[in-house]
């Protein structure tokens, strides 16, 4: 008798454990395995001084791109080619939002942002704030970012220069690399703004 | 690549035949922007190095910084250091390299220096060691030339002009 339920717990437990076996295989094996969620809540500010939040990612396709102002060639090279992209899509991509989000917010102000970005387009929104909060957004993205002090007392950044691409429920869906091709890139930002 | 290879293009013309050996292998001559060229063809002397091909880009407004590349060849069968420089238009002039970590771009001040070896030639060029021109009094405007002085080790000092290219004139691939 004891033997008997043994067997058949030892069953169950058999069963039990193919079964989620199965479900787990076929969750990342069919399942949206090429969105992950990131991002942490944060309260900072956008250029023009108004209140933003986590929420500004969802509804829509998203661009992040973390960098400085202080920053003599990624950013900059990098906002270029947004700019050229976003003039590339067209219509395609008049839902995308692009922000460019600073990991020096205390040398980079609202309007020292705002004067950054305006010097590109009107499409890309700059987001800075108080660095404890910066800190949140950053960290929630696994952005590297670190001072490192220069003489004089004066410091730079080093910091992850990927673009990170959003779909509309602001999961990652793909990242675009410094130096990546045009081509690439441009085919990235096309999937993402359809999906 | 167009200005990397712009810029060893033109160091290659100024430097004489004998160290065309030493200097890389960049034969393709790349499409430049007119108003960079005239300033890239100026070349400086300093003893036995050669200044040439020193462009900036336009900086965005709120921008502190501007990196500066040049090239400079070194005719003697000595090594020699850039060390430093000096700019009226900016508070500090430093040696940088920029490389990338993986995703990460990291930037670093050359405290030693950067060496120009014995016959030779050491290229500052975008994406890896530059001059940095630490906090501007104001923005650079393309089509000006921003006068820097360069200090070398062993050579001493040399003001050179940089021309002031278009804001993105790394942005190689793009247009």
């Amino acid at each position: 008798m004891n033997y008997r339920v043994l067997r058949i717990a030892v069953w169950a437990v058999i069963a039990a454990l193919s079964l989620f076996l199965v479900f787990t295989y076929a969750n990342t094996r069919f399942g949206d395995k090429a969105a992950v969620q990131l991002g942490a809540p944060f309260t900072l500010v956008d250029q023009n001084g108004a209140t933003i939040t986590e929420a500004a990612f969802k509804g829509h396709p998203t661009a992040l791109f973390f960098g400085f102002t202080h920053c003599p060639e990624v950013c900059p090279t990098t906002l270029f080619e947004m700019a050229g992209w976003l003039n590339d899509l067209g219509d395609e991509g008049k839902d995308l939002r692009v922000f460019f989000i600073s990991v020096d917010p205390e040398r980079d102000t609202p309007e020292v942002m705002k004067g950054y970005t305006s010097a590109f387009t009107d499409r890309i929104t700059g987001i800075t704030g108080n660095p404890v909060e910066m800190e949140k957004l950053i960290k929630g993205w696994r952005i590297y970012a670190k001072k490192v002090p220069t003489e004089n007392g004066d410091y730079t950044m080093d910091h992850t220069a990927s673009v990170m691409l959003l779909d509309r429920n602001a999961r990652l869906k793909s990242t675009i690399d410094y130096k990546e091709s045009p081509d690439i890139a441009l085919k990235k930002l096309r999937l993402l703004v359809a999906g | 690549m167009r200005f990397f290879t712009l810029v060893a293009a033109l160091a290659l013309l100024t430097i004489p035949a004998s160290l065309v050996a030493h200097a890389h292998d960049h034969s393709a001559m790349g499409k430049g922007d007119a108003a960079i060229s005239e300033g890239m063809a100026q070349s400086v002397k300093l003893g036995d190095l050669v200044l040439s091909g020193a462009f900036t880009r336009a900086t965005l407004p709120g921008a502190k910084v501007g990196g500066g590349y040049i090239t400079i060849a070194n005719q003697s069968n000595e090594p020699d250091r850039l060390i430093g420089g000096s700019s009226p238009a900016a508070a500090r002039v430093e040696v940088h390299e920029m490389k990338m970590d993986g995703n990460v771009m990291q930037m670093r001040q050359l405290k030693d220096g950067l060496e120009i070896p014995a016959g030779g030639n050491a290229q500052l060029a975008p994406g890896g060691t530059h001059i940095m021109l630490m906090d501007i009094a104001k923005p650079l405007k393309q089509g000006e030339s921003i006068p820097v002085t360069l200090e070398f080790a062993k050579a001493g000092k040399v003001e050179v002009q940089f021309m002031v290219g278009r804001a993105n004139a790394t942005s190689m691939e793009h247009h």
